[in-house]
């Protein structure tokens, strides 16, 4: 399969590209079968009467959300956003750009809510809620990460993110599923992490970290699991325990709790940061799969929370937390609840608490590609942009050489990886490798002009993603880098002893 | 009195009932709906204050359109700008004496009438001339501009060509806000620009000019991002009770 997908090529400068029609149409991912369905409260199938259902479902969302109900309404047609998106830029589909993908289900909003709709239904491009309209809101609301970098440029903030998570929880109401998130949905319900790992399986990879550091440092550097009593608990996503790179990001959290020396557990209970929940804009599942933390934190009677790099776990944690399994009166007030690991090192860099042989990623030329969870719908730090901030303040205290890539591919106007927001998985590879072009020709950008060797990030899916699809851009998947695998690798151990 | 005055008079009492009781449950139902979570797009301020800062920069100078496409921001701004200045100018039909500052204005209408053509023709250009907007554009977002457009044609054709008795419009404006019918001039360029007037004001609760309250309500622009400091909820968020899923 993989053979078959092609990556664009990249040129001199990245163009906009003149639309093509439906070229996207076929992309959609597997449909979720029953078992996928019913444990998270969904129907097994498509239901019957689900044209009626929906519209329905629809009427509800919209009244419980002032966002929907100001999006649908206020978009003027401007343009600004059209060519924003990553999917759009990469695949010319004109449904992939954010108003284009956004009028799929304004279009039936208009139809079934608005006067205009009603009885002007041409004139406003109101249509009804028919089998074609469900494929297509399968197919296209499939092909959004909800990276939010429309709402960015949207004069309204318009965020399609929004609209996406809607008709997504829409199609999961009706039965019409996404097979890749909700399995991973039922994972975390029964076991406690999106990968299915049990409780003996993540002691056994931790054990065997703890040997792997002890051999390469000589340091006893722990990998504490379920540990009552101790004062943090690092809540990670769970590709952190054994995919690449993102493990290095894992045996660099622990070096870096073992430097400042600060006791701190994983949970087998809640061992997975992140939550699809909000990708599929289920909220009673967001709340159920948050409720985990609360309760290993209660549980382990931990003083502090602190999360692991990952963007949209970052979102819902920063964001979302507080809202869904707050107060936190439990914790220690002293600190942020809860607080990213990357803000955790730099408190400590700023204190002089760390040390660091900046040469040992001397064969590394570094630069950072901002999530967009992470960039767009969060922060760290006490200052607004604090989230672009501090990564890159832990790079350059790590490594001797650092170069950003082209400014409005950074920051606020960072392009997604292409593989966020629920659709990393294989069928829709053509989708993720195409997505990510905008990032691929920043990137070509940085390594013909300053050499660069090496992509950092704070985000599995982000990591996940790109180890994936950069050898279809003819650069070796190893470049991409944890931000605490760099960590790791410069971190000076036993000072502190 | 004749027809004219009569038919007109009604129209701009329907046409006004409809702006402002269509408008009005707009604005109650964006503040009624409950937004559960925190969704601001950051960086975003962390205070009231600073929100109230990002919101005047939005609606006064567009800062994300300026961020997003320089060609729709200038027309659309220039457009908006002249627009708005327009407005205020017209106060002086309804008011007696004038409010002070309008005389201020003299010298900048001028050139507002042809700033809100151009900047129109600007924003509809892009309607055809980029593929992406011909795409996106719908019959109603045509019609929408040829509303504006002959708004402000008429408006300029007025000023410079054909003047009508504005002391005789001006008196018809007054008597329709005291319920005592004044005469209407039954000029041509007159009727069509009131004409038109008053289908924007028919039309504004029910379309996309609902962008105009709809911004001060949009989430990701008026939220402080502040969530780790001050537990947020509303609506569904509001009901959810940890103290006792949490003991068990």
């Amino acid at each position: 399969m993989a053979t078959e997908v092609e990556a664009p090529v990249l040129g001199e400068y990245m163009k906009v590209p003149n639309i093509e029609p439906d070229s996207m149409v076929g992309s959609k991912p597997y449909v979720a079968k029953p078992d996928h369905n019913t444990p998270l409260g969904f129907p097994g199938e498509l239901v019957d009467g689900w044209e009626q259902k929906a519209v329905t479902k629809l009427g509800e969302l919209v009244s419980q959300s002032r966002a929907l109900q100001v999006f649908l309404d206020s978009c003027v047609k401007c343009g600004a956003c059209t060519d924003k998106c990553h999917y759009y830029l990469g695949t010319s589909d004109p449904k992939n750009m954010p108003v284009a993908r956004q009028d799929l289900l304004r279009s039936v909003y208009r139809r079934h809510f608005t006067f205009a709709g009603k009885f002007f239904p041409k004139l406003v491009g109101a249509r009804d809620m028919t089998k074609d309209v469900l494929d297509e809101w399968y197919s296209y609301f499939h092909q959004c990460s909800q990276c939010r970098r429309c709402s960015v440029y949207c004069p309204y903030g318009i965020d399609t993110a929004e609209i996406s998570m809607a008709a997504r929880e829409i199609m999961d109401s009706v039965g019409q599923g996404q097979k890749y998130t909700n399995e991973i949905l039922v994972k975390v319900h029964k076991i406690g992490n999106n990968l299915g790992l049990p409780g003996p399986a993540l002691a056994n990879t931790l054990e065997g970290l703890e040997e792997d550091v002890k051999d390469d440092t000589g340091v006893d550097v722990k990998y504490p699991l379920d540990v009552k009593g101790a004062e943090v608990l690092l809540v990670t996503p769970s590709a952190d325990f054994f995919a690449e790179p993102h493990v290095d990001g894992l045996i660099g959290y622990g070096k870096v709790f073992h430097a400042a020396g600060v006791s701190w557990t994983l949970s087998t209970h809640a061992s997975e940061a992140g939550n699809f929940g909000m990708f599929v804009g289920s909220s009673a599942n967001l709340h159920k799969v948050a409720m985990r933390i609360r309760e290993a934190a209660l549980d382990l009677g931990v003083k502090r929370i602190v999360v692991g790099e990952c963007g949209h776990a970052w979102r819902v944690a920063y964001s979302f937390w507080n809202t869904l399994i707050g107060p936190f009166d439990f914790l220690d007030p002293r600190y942020p609840v809860p607080q990213h690991i990357c803000e955790f090192t730099y408190d400590l860099i700023q204190k002089g608490a760390l040390k660091f042989d900046k040469s040992a990623n001397d064969d590394k030329v570094v630069t950072f590609h901002d999530s967009c969870n992470v960039a767009r719908a969060s922060r760290m730090g006490n200052m607004p942009g604090g989230q672009f901030v501090i990564p890159r303040e832990i790079i350059k205290a790590t490594c001797n050489h650092f170069y950003d890539m082209a400014p409005e591919t950074i920051g606020e106007g960072t392009f997604c990886c292409g593989g966020g927001g629920g659709i990393l998985t294989d069928e829709l590879l053509d989708l993720r490798i195409k997505g990510a072009m905008p990032r691929m020709q920043a990137l070509k950008d940085v390594i013909e002009e300053h050499g660069v060797t090496h992509m950092a990030a704070i985000c599995a899916i982000c990591k996940a993603q790109f180890t994936k699809i950069v050898p279809y851009y003819k650069l070796p998947m190893d470049m991409i880098q944890s931000v605490h695998g760099l960590v790791s690798k410069a971190i000076v151990l036993n000072a502190k002893e | 009195m004749s027809a004219v005055t009569v038919i007109y008079a009604l129209l701009f009492y329907i046409a006004t009932a409809i702006l402002v009781i269509g408008v009005a449950r707009k604005i109650f139902i964006y503040a009624r709906t409950p937004q559960p979570l925190k969704i601001p797009t950051t960086p975003a301020p962390t205070t009231r204050l600073g929100v109230a800062a990002r919101m005047v920069r939005e609606v006064t100078v567009f800062e994300s359109l300026f961020k997003s496409n320089k060609w729709t921001w200038l027309f659309g701004w220039i457009f908006h700008l002249c627009l708005f200045v327009e407005l205020i100018w017209h106060l002086r039909y309804f008011t007696e004496p004038v409010l002070f500052f309008l005389p201020w204005l003299q010298w900048f209408i001028n050139f507002t009438g042809y700033g809100m053509v151009v900047g129109l023709l600007g924003l509809w250009g892009r309607r055809f001339l980029v593929d992406r907007v011909r795409y996106i554009s719908n019959l109603s977002d045509h019609l929408m501009l040829a509303l504006l457009v002959g708004i402000g044609a008429s408006g300029l054709a007025m000023k410079f060509l054909f003047h009508t008795d504005i002391v005789a419009l001006k008196a018809f404006f007054l008597g329709l806000m005291s319920f005592s019918l004044q005469p209407l001039p039954a000029d041509a360029p007159l009727l069509v620009h009131l004409t038109l007037v008053a289908t924007l004001m028919i039309v504004f609760p029910v379309s996309k000019l609902l962008h105009a309250p709809g911004v001060f309500f949009s989430p990701t622009r008026n939220q402080v991002d502040n969530p780790r400091e001050k537990r947020w909820v509303a609506g569904w968020s509001a009901e959810i009770d940890n103290t006792k899923k949490a003991a068990g």
